[in-house]
């Protein structure tokens, strides 16, 4: 079955055959085996359809830099995830897989007519084309855009599986296990410090994993390779992650690294994560992460079967596998030479066309031609034949000037191509070390470091084995202190060396490929540059080279190359763009680990949330605690459930879990002056045994929180602090005790999750709550509103305020949290012969909102100053100061015309607004102000709401304008009270 | 992520921590007597160093203490770490 595999050789395990689906065929290949290579063992070499021209597509990599070969994986329901690359994927048995972009099919797609209107789609086309009209825009272009972006198709389903994230830290990480790679790998394990080594193949050893003709230390590579993983593997100090891309470089060598666990096992064990995602913290860095080949870009450069000459021979020497059996090398350095002979070796018919004159050919060529290879030097490419595979390769010889001679057909199934070598340097460069350009090797090399790192091997810009070797060596050493040298024994040389060719003469007016993935041509480059881009960083925008998936990793040295070549600058002048995480494409899922649905973030669940749900409370969020917003009876909506709630707490008593109120014990002999010096209230002078409202301001002098404040002994304060305040207030505290004030002693502790609060609130809560209670005289003579008394209640001790929010007589009964169910039950039990209902955050907002009272962060936004919602009369003024009393002062704050505290009433008294609803004097004119909360009132029979209006306060009485869903409707501006103006309700 | 040096905990992770901006801002010793110009400038004008800058930085998730830091803001290389205390007394 399999037409290409070779009978014998390679890395695949014959033993175990493992069959697949590719479009719905049937494909056989052996474990061992990538995508990639079983579909080129079977002869097939159709594998996608370009971007934008849908263009026929093969195989052009064997590795993680591939741009054409991305297909759909299926592994089944939750489990589909697009643009895999074939080159990487492992074959499994069951495994299904799908080519992309392309309708109806892979072998005919509609798409390709952009391949003959290609004319159109230039460089820029979208800013050109989708210009005018406006109107079109968005009923057509963007639809249009959109359905044509992206190659995959996102899957719709949620992932079914899960992922792991774990933190390391060692002292050598080592990214990638080729030469380099492992000889650092074994020279730092030798120092017994924690060394980590990974790289992104399924097997350890990068280019020696093909390299069937070296000799290291008197063996064959690959049993070399074998001795040094085995003696790495033994090493306790070393941890070896194969298929661990290290795709991320980030500050302080923290380094991000994605294991891919489960995708190669057709049958997972249970419990197994799909990917991990690993973040580093390394002493020192060693990056060995190799070098990609370039492609030679020349008309119709892009067909199937068109690959990387390095790519041939590992598909051979790797995977037994021959991509064609009459391949044409075409090459501009001699690399490629290694690749042909190998190839032969295979039993494959061979050619080399070689762009060099003979003079610039290195010893490579005369041992080919020794072999009997036909070598044509001094040739150019003008093209190539085929359609759905490549047929032919049109060459002729070019001289020094450039002129063409005549041109030959050579016919071929298969082409290999070398336009020379970059190295890997995007986690160098992402570590923010500074790239140097190397005319010599033609590309960007690792130059000054900023972080703790070095560079060894190919990403170094080296490329014979015995030098990878050595580099590797040096840097294990060094990385782990010490120095030292070692050379390797290595036979033959490697063929080394290239001439840089950005696109081969006689082009003509064919298309040549520069960025396969994003269907980028040289003519696009030279256009834009026609068009008058300059900077390296514009063009890659304008033309999107270098900007798919692959991140341009065969293609950004040829486009910055011709580039520098268009502009008749060097390429060091030109520069060269910057490269950023990730190296790979990462999952969403790996990013996301366990944080995702329930735990995506923690719920804060108030210590009788079980009670509210038993008695179907509907929940709402705040900050992050859930808190009961109402008690719907059957058939009530939230206005009905509202209504009765408040009218229960007016009329009679309403109980309230206000647990979630922050609450912080503020202790020490200097206390009350940091209370004073915090808020715009005074402290001193408040007798133990009472209660303030307390506002607490930044130092611009805005409102940043509020809430009661009780003195229970001289030297001790029980701070409560909005819901969704506690933490930041502790922090506010803690920085100014710290940072300003270190000489005050003062203890501040979060009590916010130790104390349970009961808010017991109406004209009978004094009832209900006295036979519960030991120990606290609860006469309103001695225990008046504002007052904090300790005692017990049911038997458990609590600190019990008389405070109301609600403008009704009211008791907040705090206990240990533990406790909090026992006592909500003695207390609910005691207001039932009173008709106690149970009241949510809804009935406790409108009942404080016809009390005028704000709510932080609802009324206030950060910029809205005690004065302004009407509180300047609770600021201290014999304090001489606190934080924000001297912004108080500022221009800003005293000018006329700020917002200011109003209430609003509409004039058709059904009519409630909505909250964050525009004010504005008539319909047409700017807004004056919004509308900060709204509500139906049940006690005033209407409704009722809050702003903050311009210049508010002078505008009582005055008619204005609030916007509607259905235009504007009329309110008129009140003082910011509806119901007991006087506040004689709280008195009982 | 950046690797913090608490003066107290050793380095950590910027996980665990809350930048708090500028270091030796210091609050006037009487706002009173400060004229506008002068006050808006402790409120609000921070000199955005490029280069060695120095930063205070709160241990939130661990010793929950503040401490300043000099740090490179090319380079993020941390240069010193001092425990506000001590920085104070050595001013």
């Amino acid at each position: 079955m399999q037409s290409n595999r070779l009978p014998i050789g390679g890395r695949v395990d014959r033993s175990r055959r493992l069959r697949f689906r590719f479009n719905g065929t049937v494909i056989h290949g052996f474990a061992g085996d990538t995508v990639a290579s079983a579909l080129l063992a079977n002869g097939v070499s159709l594998v996608g359809r370009s971007f934008k021209y849908h263009r026929p597509r093969g195989i052009l990599c064997h590795g993680s830099e591939e741009p054409n070969a991305l297909l759909q994986v299926d592994r089944g329901p939750g489990r589909v995830d697009p643009n895999n690359r074939a080159t990487i994927t492992e074959v499994t048995e069951g495994l299904t897989v799908a080519s992309q972009n392309h309708w109806p099919s892979l072998e005919h797609d509609i798409g390709a007519i952009n391949d003959w209107l290609s004319p159109i789609f230039t460089a820029g086309f979208y800013y050109k084309t989708f210009m005018w009209p406006r109107a079109l825009w968005d009923k057509v272009y963007e639809p249009l855009i959109r359905a044509a972006a992206g190659l995959g198709v996102a899957p719709k389903e949620a992932d079914a599986d899960r992922y792991a994230q774990r933190y390391a830290h060692c002292d050598v990480l080592i990214v990638g296990a080729g030469p380099a790679g492992l000889a650092a790998a074994l020279a730092a394990s030798t120092s017994g410090q924690r060394v980590i080594l990974a790289d992104e193949q399924a097997e350890f050893g990068g280019t020696l994993l093909h390299d069937t003709g070296s000799m290291i230390q008197g063996m064959q590579a690959a049993g070399w390779l074998v001795g040094t993983v085995a003696a790495l593997a033994d090493c306790r100090n070393v941890r070896l992650l194969p298929r661990t891309t290290a795709f991320g470089y980030y500050n302080h060598n923290h380094v991000a690294l994605l294991e891919r666990v489960t995708d190669h096992l057709a049958d997972p064990a249970s419990g197994l994560p799909r990917e991990r995602l690993w973040q580093v913290r390394a002493k020192q860095v060693v990056l060995a992460t190799g070098a990609h080949e370039r492609p030679l870009a020349f008309a119709d450069n892009d067909r199937p079967g068109i690959m990387l000459a390095e790519s041939i021979r590992a598909f051979i020497n790797r995977y037994a596998v021959v991509p064609g059996h009459r391949i044409v090398f075409a090459t501009s350095g001699a690399s490629a030479y290694r690749a042909a002979a190998d190839a032969r070796a295979a039993g494959v018919e061979v050619v080399v066309v070689d762009v060099r004159p003979v003079a610039a050919c290195g010893p490579e060529l005369a041992l080919l031609r020794a072999e009997g290879v036909e070598v044509l030097t001094g040739h150019t490419v003008l093209g190539s034949t085929g359609r759905k595979r490549v047929r032919g390769l049109i060459v002729a010889p070019v001289d020094a000037d450039g002129r063409i001679g005549i041109r030959r057909k050579l016919t071929c199934d298969a082409v290999g191509l070398s336009g020379g070598w970059t190295p890997a340097v995007h986690l160098f460069s992402q570590s923010r070390g500074k790239l140097t350009f190397d005319t010599a090797i033609d590309a960007y090399r690792p130059g000054r470091s900023v972080q703790a790192e070095r560079s060894a091997g190919a990403a170094n810009g080296s490329y014979e084995l015995t030098t990878c070797l050595a580099e590797g060596w040096e840097a294990g050493l060094r990385a782990t202190g010490r120095d030292g040298a070692r050379s390797f024994r290595v036979s033959p040389a490697t063929p080394t060396g290239f001439v840089a060719v950005r696109v081969l003469p006689g082009e003509g007016n064919g298309r040549a490929f520069i960025d396969f993935q994003n269907d980028v041509t040289a003519k696009d480059i030279r256009l834009a540059v026609r068009e008058g881009f300059e900077s390296v960083e514009h063009i890659k925008r304008y033309t999107t080279t270098g900007m798919a998936t692959d991140q341009g990793k065969t293609s950004n040295m040829t486009a910055l190359g011709l580039l520098s070549e268009t502009l008749s600058r060097p390429v060091a002048q030109v520069g060269t763009t910057t490269f950023r995480p990730p190296y790979t494409p990462v999952s969403f899922g790996a990013l996301t680990g366990a944080a995702r649905g329930a735990l995506f973030e923690p719920v804060r669940k108030a210590p009788l949330h079980d009670w509210a749900a038993a008695r179907g409370a509907v929940f709402e969020p705040v900050d992050r605690w859930l808190r009961a917003r109402y008690f719907p009876r059957p058939g009530e909506d939230m206005r009905a459930a509202v209504s009765r709630e408040c009218r229960a707490v007016r009329s009679s008593v309403g109980i309230l879990d206000a647990s979630t109120l922050g609450k912080i014990e503020v202790v020490g002999p200097d206390a009350a002056e940091f209370l004073n010096r915090l808020y715009i209230n005074g402290w001193t002078k408040l007798a133990p045994g009472r209660c303030r409202y307390g506002v607490m301001p930044k130092e611009d002098g805005y409102i940043f929180d509020d809430g009661v404040v009780a003195r229970l002994a001289a030297e001790r304060f029980h701070v409560t602090t909005t819901t969704g305040g506690a933490a930041r207030v502790l922090d506010h505290m803690e920085e100014y005790l710290q940072t300003e004030w270190p000489n005050l002693k003062v203890f501040l502790t979060s009590t916010t999750e130790q104390w349970a609060v009961i808010a017991l609130q109406g004209p009978k809560a004094r009832q209900v709550i006295t036979p519960l209670v030991d120990g606290i005289d609860m006469s309103a003579a001695v225990f008046p509103h504002m007052a904090v008394r300790t005692g017990r209640i049911c038997g458990v001790p609590t600190r019990l305020f008389r405070v109301s929010f609600t403008g009704e007589l009211g008791y907040e009964i705090n206990l240990p949290a533990s406790q909090a169910a026992l006592v909500w039950d003695a207390v609910y039990a005691g207001g039932e012969p009173y008709g106690i209902e149970p009241y949510g955050t809804e009935a406790m907002h409108v009942l404080r909102a016809e009390r005028g009272f704000i709510i932080v962060g609802q009324e206030t936004d950060g910029t809205v100053a005690p004065d302004d919602v009407g509180l300047s009369g609770m600021i201290a003024d014999a304090k001489p100061d606190f934080v924000g009393k001297r912004s108080l002062a500022r221009p800003d704050l005293m000018a006329a015309g700020r917002k200011q505290l109003v209430g609003l009433l509409t004039e058709v008294p059904g009519v409630v607004l909505d909250e964050g609803a525009q004010v504005v004097e008539n319909p047409g004119q700017p807004a004056l102000g919004h509308v900060t909360s709204a509500y139906w009132s049940d006690a005033c029979g209407r409704s009722i709401a809050l702003a903050l209006v311009a210049g508010g306060r002078a505008r009582h009485g005055q008619v204005l304008h609030v916007t509607t869903q259905a235009g504007f409707t009329a309110v008129r501006v009140t003082e910011p009270v509806f119901f007991d103006a006087g506040a004689e309700r709280v008195h009982g | 992520m950046l690797l913090i040096p608490c003066p107290h905990c050793g380095p950590r992770s910027e996980l665990e921590f809350h930048c708090g901006g500028e270091a030796h801002i210091a609050r006037p010793t009487n706002p009173a007597a400060t004229g506008d110009q002068r006050w808006a400038e402790y409120l609000f004008y921070r000199s955005n160093t490029k280069g060695v800058h120095a930063e205070r930085w709160l241990h939130v998730h661990g010793c929950g203490r503040w401490f300043n830091v000099r740090r490179d803001t090319i380079s993020d290389r941390f240069v010193t770490a001092d425990q506000i205390r001590s920085a104070e007394e050595g001013s």
